[in-house]
């Protein structure tokens, strides 16, 4: 893929040495969002603290100092992230008008390294969504083809990369939806192991699998990222250490020699399409090519990973989304009667109808005399699930399949069929409910539309991960 | 498929979620809701059937438990005026809610 921008890396290189000015980065990210603006990646910039910020790094810059790692690089987050500088809503009527009082942390990590967001990208509001249809700001259209969704939630992250907006976006995953956007979309896109970066100051969908989502053209690019944005807050008490030896490649494998990898059975059946199981085809004889053995395993209980999903997270959705109630912050009826009518009204306004959908599906999963048989049960079937994937690690250093059974979809294809679009999902979701990293590289093309591998390794094991896909992309690319 | 009858919610069901939850539901829209909420319940159906004894259910799944801080005040440089600049009715600092009762 042809880019305006060079290597992330080599962006902060040169900012900090004085060659490349912040302020000319940030003038060329926002051109190039104005200039795509009928693909409405983007809800709102953040031109004016983005412009701000750049003349600080370059008087930074001038004066001889180092502004980061990150220094003048821009960058979009996807629109649940709080940020300062522009209304956070997630894309949710009942959130139209907040201003973020405080700064999620993987932002504050990323402006300290000199990093600046010049915009706030769509989303399937409140990331319940595999299209980028479900937003109160309207759809995001796919790079490729603007009758086709770009995927989702992180559709607007996706295609902000894609069109060449920014070198990298910020995205979430709860289920998929950094991994299954950058598959419809043609980028990389990937959620480390659960808990590896902070997720304070980003919206809550489903706690248990809520993780960062970090979108890019090039995977040495996202453990660039990556190296910045993880590791342990005190701000997030489900964080976990980020690994001592860092995630930057500096040392890129030369092939795959002695790997083990695994075709996961599961997500190569009957109902993929053949173009995107043809595309997985030829890149395991890339694969292979650099050495590695890949053979067929089969993880049956990965077939109850949706189903699992769909209960688990519309009740932890429920939990989250009770906050909204008209009071501290968000859309309230001025003329509620009382204090039930100011909740009820103003959440019957706020939300959408997929919002009131996954919280009323919560409700009832969650409610007395139906939690055990439905949301325990699939907290065990999860455990199930957990332990098979353990096993199989046993046997193999990394899992492959495909990020989705299809391209992308035609606009409005799914919309009134709220299960067709959790089906989006099925090739995700089971790396989210075992904590386990994923990423996501661009494989080949189905009638123009991209394909994308997933790669999935142990809990905790990202640096490896992003190493191996790094190789894979270049291998791809050739 | 609907082994142990708990799929198709009635009317009354639907209504009785909506109140738990807060939201109003129209007329107009129950039906429609009563039906995407049974496809999505008779599609997890599935997991009924499997055997999960001798298994721990997963609340966290990487293992953490418990994590403890110190009970000290921590700045991280929230002001009282951007919170309450959110609020939708403010008097004197506090935030007025409608009547309870």
């Amino acid at each position: 893929m042809n880019s305006k921008w060079l290597p992330i890396n080599e962006i902060a290189e040169k900012v900090n040495n004085g060659s490349l000015r912040a302020a000319d980065l940030v003038d060329l990210a926002l051109k190039t969002i104005e200039q795509n603006n009928e693909y409405n990646a983007i809800i709102v910039t953040t031109a004016d603290r983005a412009r701000e910020r750049a003349l600080q790094i370059d008087k930074l810059t001038k004066s001889g100092s180092k502004a980061g790692m990150l220094a003048g690089v821009p960058f979009i987050a996807k629109d649940n992230f709080l940020v300062f500088g522009a209304e956070t809503t997630a894309a949710s009527n009942i959130l139209k008008g907040f201003n973020a009082p405080y700064q999620s942390t993987v932002i504050e990590k990323l402006e300290a390294a000199g990093a600046i967001c010049v915009a706030k990208a769509n989303l399937d509001a409140f990331g319940h969504g595999g299209s980028t249809e479900n937003s109160d700001f309207g759809p995001t259209l796919n790079p490729h083809d603007k009758t086709k969704v770009p995927g989702g939630s992180s559709g607007g992250s996706a295609a902000a990369v894609v069109l060449d907006m920014a070198p990298f976006a910020l995205g979430t995953d709860t289920g998929g939806s950094s991994r299954q956007p950058a598959s419809f979309s043609g980028c990389v896109g990937y959620k480390p192991t659960y808990g590896l970066m902070s997720r304070s100051g980003i919206i809550a969908m489903a706690s248990s699998t809520d993780t960062v989502g970090v979108l890019g053209r090039d995977v040495s690019d996202i453990a660039y990222v990556t190296e910045c944005i993880s590791g342990k807050d005190p701000l997030d008490s489900t964080t976990i250490e980020s690994n001592p030896d860092g995630y930057m490649i500096d040392k890129p494998l030369k092939d795959l020699k002695g790997i083990k990898i695994g075709l996961v059975s599961e997500y190569m059946t009957d109902g993929v399409d053949e173009g995107v199981k043809n595309s997985i085809k030829d890149t395991v004889k890339k694969l292979e090519s650099l050495g590695a053995e890949v053979i067929p395993v089969s993880i049956p209980s990965l077939s109850l990973s949706l189903a699992v999903y769909y209960i688990l997270v519309p009740a932890e959705i429920s939990s989250n989304l009770s906050r909204y109630d008209g009071q501290r912050f968000g859309y309230s009826d001025p003329n509620a009667k009382d204090l039930d009518e100011s909740y009820t009204n103003s959440r019957t306004r706020g939300f959408g109808k997929e919002a009131k959908r996954r919280i009323m599906i919560g409700t009832h999963v969650l409610s007395s005399g139906y939690y055990e048989a439905y949301y325990k049960k699939a907290q065990l079937v999860r455990t199930k699930i957990i332990n098979e994937v353990q096993k199989t690690f046993e046997s193999v250093d990394y899992l492959i399949g495909p990020a989705a059974p299809t391209t992308a979809f035609e606009l409005g294809s799914s919309t009134n069929d709220p299960l067709q679009m959790y089906l989006a999902d099925i090739m995700t979701v089971g790396a989210s409910l075992t904590g386990i990293p994923a990423i996501v590289i661009p494989a080949g093309t189905v009638s123009g539309m991209p394909v994308g591998l997933q790669i999935m390794s142990p809990q905790k094991s990202d640096k490896s991960l992003l190493e191996v896909a790094q190789l894979a992309q270049k291998e791809i690319n050739k | 498929m609907y082994n142990s009858g708990m799929v198709n919610l009635t009317r009354e069901d639907v209504h009785r979620l909506a109140m738990l939850a807060k939201i109003t539901i129209t007329e107009d829209e129950i039906a429609q809701m009563q039906k995407d909420l049974d496809s999505v319940l008779a599609y997890v159906e599935k997991l009924q059937d499997v055997d999960t004894s001798n298994l721990e259910p997963t609340n966290q799944v990487t293992g953490l438990k418990n994590i403890m801080r110190n009970d000290e005040v921590i700045d991280y440089g929230m002001s009282q005026e951007a919170l309450l600049a959110n609020v939708p009715e403010v008097e004197k600092n506090y935030i007025k809610t409608k009547r309870v009762l």
